[in-house]
């Protein structure tokens, strides 16, 4: 642990270390810059950004795994998935990642990456520990959101140009169902113990909500921001709060967070935060959500029970996807 | 899981049983293109049909998840052919068409008895009475008329409080059209050209611009901006930088309001770029973005109707939802009394995206997407009602 403590260049939480020799103080958030190729780690007690690393082309898709131990960051210009040693910031190897990943979800097994190539209307399956890809699955034009059930038994790619979202039977990794969504699927989640799986559709301005044993469409939600164009509500990214009770879903170009009642599907808030808000995470006990503004090119701290935006945070050039990294671990 | 995986890929062929195999044709009518002075961009001979071509590719892909085919039927219309024979027999083949075609033979084709219940895409004609008097209930308008991209250019000049304004036009009837949108665009924004004039000149520019350019801009004095109608591109390259007056130069030249071009790249387009560009080796043109958009209609509503039938897929189209995603950066749909099809409207130079217009402040009713081209109160199209 003291080890660790050192690797932090932040003082006071040097301090802490030193006098309580208790974990580290501050956890982070680590923001992939699309246009700047670097990741921007954020502190989540100063709210500053601490560290600014060098990645491959394009960084988009960035997880970590579920230890921690490791980043993962879709580096997709350069058509590869690097593995980023989180303290040192340092590319420890790249796994092949099929051409142009662009997002990417690691199964629970914390071992085999699915990732959406969109240039090539394919899901590749990436083994991390041998480092060789597992299998190739046409999908949709587009692939981009990805998603796994909790019990690992079912991924899903969505994608932009076809509509759909593609159910994988990750046992087979065959398609075992596609399903049609509005334009521009982006992103997909699993809810509720992986009872409902929903689906964000940009250009359709919807979210579908989907019952996973059937397939079939429960709910579908609607945006509406008040002096906002409908069709510059665009839903993309969005997360759930402890016990999935809500979902902050960014709304894009209208540049505000909807705030979802998971259990009625109706939309109880709408947050103002950056320009063109696309993806975004949250801290250890989810009171604090960050959200990546493509063009302000900052990141928007948002108090979740308060349901407002308390601060805004410059980091590189049309920040994409956000990564709660805890430091205590 | 395995009971239960059994019962999906049940459900999932299910889809599949309501098949439906849909071939689009396409009509190119050969025009005879006036001659140009730079030899620097060669028109591609698959203009418009590469498009066709990755559209058929998109809606394929999908396609294949729901038991749908899409097949292509090429009909090529040389300088001296009849386009309606070719129009005949596409038809016998299939009543969805992509026309790329001057007017009056668009208009010919669309008045066939056998085209009565098709659905015709212009992909190639931006003439303003095609969506006004002369608009056909058979037949929608993917490429923007000549006026949504004079009006783009209105709205920037507007924005940029560039309110003195000179022309120089070039002699063929595009240009002339071009000239007569660009002076309307104008007027509806409430601007009008201090000067126009027209070029005339036919001497080889290449050689002599440096000398000829300047003294021919000298009297129009100080101005904000010179607006070129050369929809060629013959003259207008050697506008630039060779004019008296350091002023910005706009219009078919310079700053140009296009349906698409290699600079647009936001909004996801970057992907259908590089779809584009490794299928066909070259950048996606206004008329391939146009013909794309017709096919991709077309794949839209079969996909969501999971139907082939003309009248319902008409219906869909023109119903309140219809949205296709365009990568223009919001959904794009159709104006449902004259059949164009709603978009932005990109304005570009050769190396980036300047603005994307409607611009902020254009405020619209119904969308701010019909602050371009004709709308509805003084539109003549009654063929929609």
């Amino acid at each position: 642990m003291s080890l660790l403590c050192f690797k932090n260049t932040h003082i006071a939480a040097l301090a802490v270390c030193a006098a309580l020799g208790s974990p580290l103080a501050a956890d982070e958030i680590w923001v992939s810059n699309e246009k700047d190729d670097t990741v921007s780690v954020i502190d989540i007690e100063t709210l500053e950004v601490v560290r600014t690393i060098d990645v491959g082309e394009r960084p988009r898709g960035i997880t970590f795994a579920k230890d921690y131990s490791v980043l993962y960051v879709c580096a997709s210009d350069s058509d590869t998935v690097q593995v980023i040693d989180p303290d040192t910031g340092k590319v420890l190897h790249e796994l092949p990642s099929g051409e142009d990943p662009e997002q990417f979800v690691l199964h629970p097994d914390n071992r085999h990456l699915y990732i959406a190539n969109e240039d090539d209307a394919i899901t590749t399956v990436v083994d991390t520990e041998t480092r060789k890809v597992v299998a190739q699955i046409d999908v949709g034009i587009e692939p981009e959101g990805m998603a796994v059930s909790p019990d690992g038994k079912i991924a899903i790619t969505t994608s932009e140009t076809t509509n759909m979202a593609h159910w994988i039977d990750t046992e087979t990794q065959k398609l075992f169902a596609n399903t049609l969504v509005d334009s521009r699927p982006r992103h997909a989640e699993f809810l509720k113990d992986g009872k409902e799986l929903w689906v964000s559709a940009e250009i359709g301005g919807t979210i579908s909500v989907f019952d996973v044993e059937t397939q079939t469409e429960l709910a579908k939600i609607d945006f509406e921001v008040d002096g906002v164009h409908p069709d510059r509500v665009q839903p993309v990214g969005f997360e759930l709060t402890a016990g999935d009770t809500h979902a902050f879903v960014a709304l894009g170009p209208s540049n505000h967070v909807a705030v979802v009642n998971a259990e009625t599907y109706e939309v109880e808030d709408y947050i103002l935060v950056g320009r063109r808000v696309w993806h975004m995470d949250f801290n250890a006990d989810r009171s604090l959500l960050f959200t990546t503004n493509g063009v302000s090119g900052d990141v928007t701290v948002i108090d979740v029970a308060a349901r407002e935006a308390i601060k805004s945070i410059k980091v590189g050039r049309f920040p994409w996807g956000a990564a709660f990294r805890p430091t205590d671990s | 899981m395995r009971t239960a995986t059994l019962a999906l890929l049940t459900a999932g062929w299910a889809v599949a049983a309501t098949a439906q195999d849909v071939t689009i044709g396409w009509i190119k009518v050969e025009r005879d293109l006036p001659p140009t002075l730079s030899n620097l961009d060669p028109v591609p001979e698959d203009l418009g049909l590469a498009g066709v071509t990755t559209g058929i590719d998109d809606n394929a892909t999908t396609g294949r998840f729901m038991g749908q085919t899409w097949e292509l039927s090429e009909h090529n219309v040389w300088l001296g052919d009849d386009a309606t024979e070719a129009a005949r027999v596409a038809l016998a083949e299939t009543p969805f068409l992509v026309i790329d075609a001057p007017a009056d033979v668009l208009l010919s084709i669309a008045d066939l008895p056998e085209a009565a219940n098709a659905i015709l895409f212009n992909s190639g004609a931006g003439d303003a009475r095609l969506r006004d008097t002369d608009c056909r209930a058979n037949t929608l308008h993917t490429l923007p008329s000549t006026s949504m991209r004079t009006d783009a250019l209105a709205q920037f000049f507007t924005t940029k409080r560039w309110d003195d304004l000179v022309m120089i036009a070039g002699g063929n009837p595009e240009d002339q059209d071009y000239a007569a949108a660009m002076e309307q665009s104008l007027t509806k924004f409430g601007m009008e050209l201090s000067e126009r004039k027209e070029w005339r000149f036919d001497a080889d520019m290449r050689r002599n611009a440096a000398q000829e350019v300047p003294l021919f801009t000298q009297d129009f004095g100080d101005y904000d901006a010179l607006i070129v109608a050369d929809e060629f591109n013959d003259f207008g390259r050697y506008i630039l930088y060779n004019t008296w007056e350091a002023r910005p130069v706009v219009g078919s030249e310079g700053l140009s309001a296009q349906t698409w071009g290699p600079a647009v790249e936001q909004w996801g387009a970057a992907q259908l770029q590089s779809r584009f560009e490794d299928a066909h080796k070259r950048d996606m043109a206004p008329a391939d973005y146009a013909a794309w958009a017709a096919v991709r209609v077309l794949g839209e509503a079969v996909t969501r109707t999971q139907s082939n039938d003309v009248a319902t897929l008409r219906d869909y189209i023109l119903g309140p939802d219809f949205e296709l995603a365009g990568f223009k950066g919001r959904p794009l749909t159709f104006r449902d009394w004259n059949g164009q099809l709603r978009q932005p409207i990109p304005l570009l130079h050769p190396r980036a995206l300047v603005a994307n217009a409607p611009l902020e402040g254009f405020l619209h009713q119904t969308t701010e997407l019909d602050t371009l081209g004709i709308d509805r109160p003084e539109s003549n199209c009654t063929a929609f009602n």
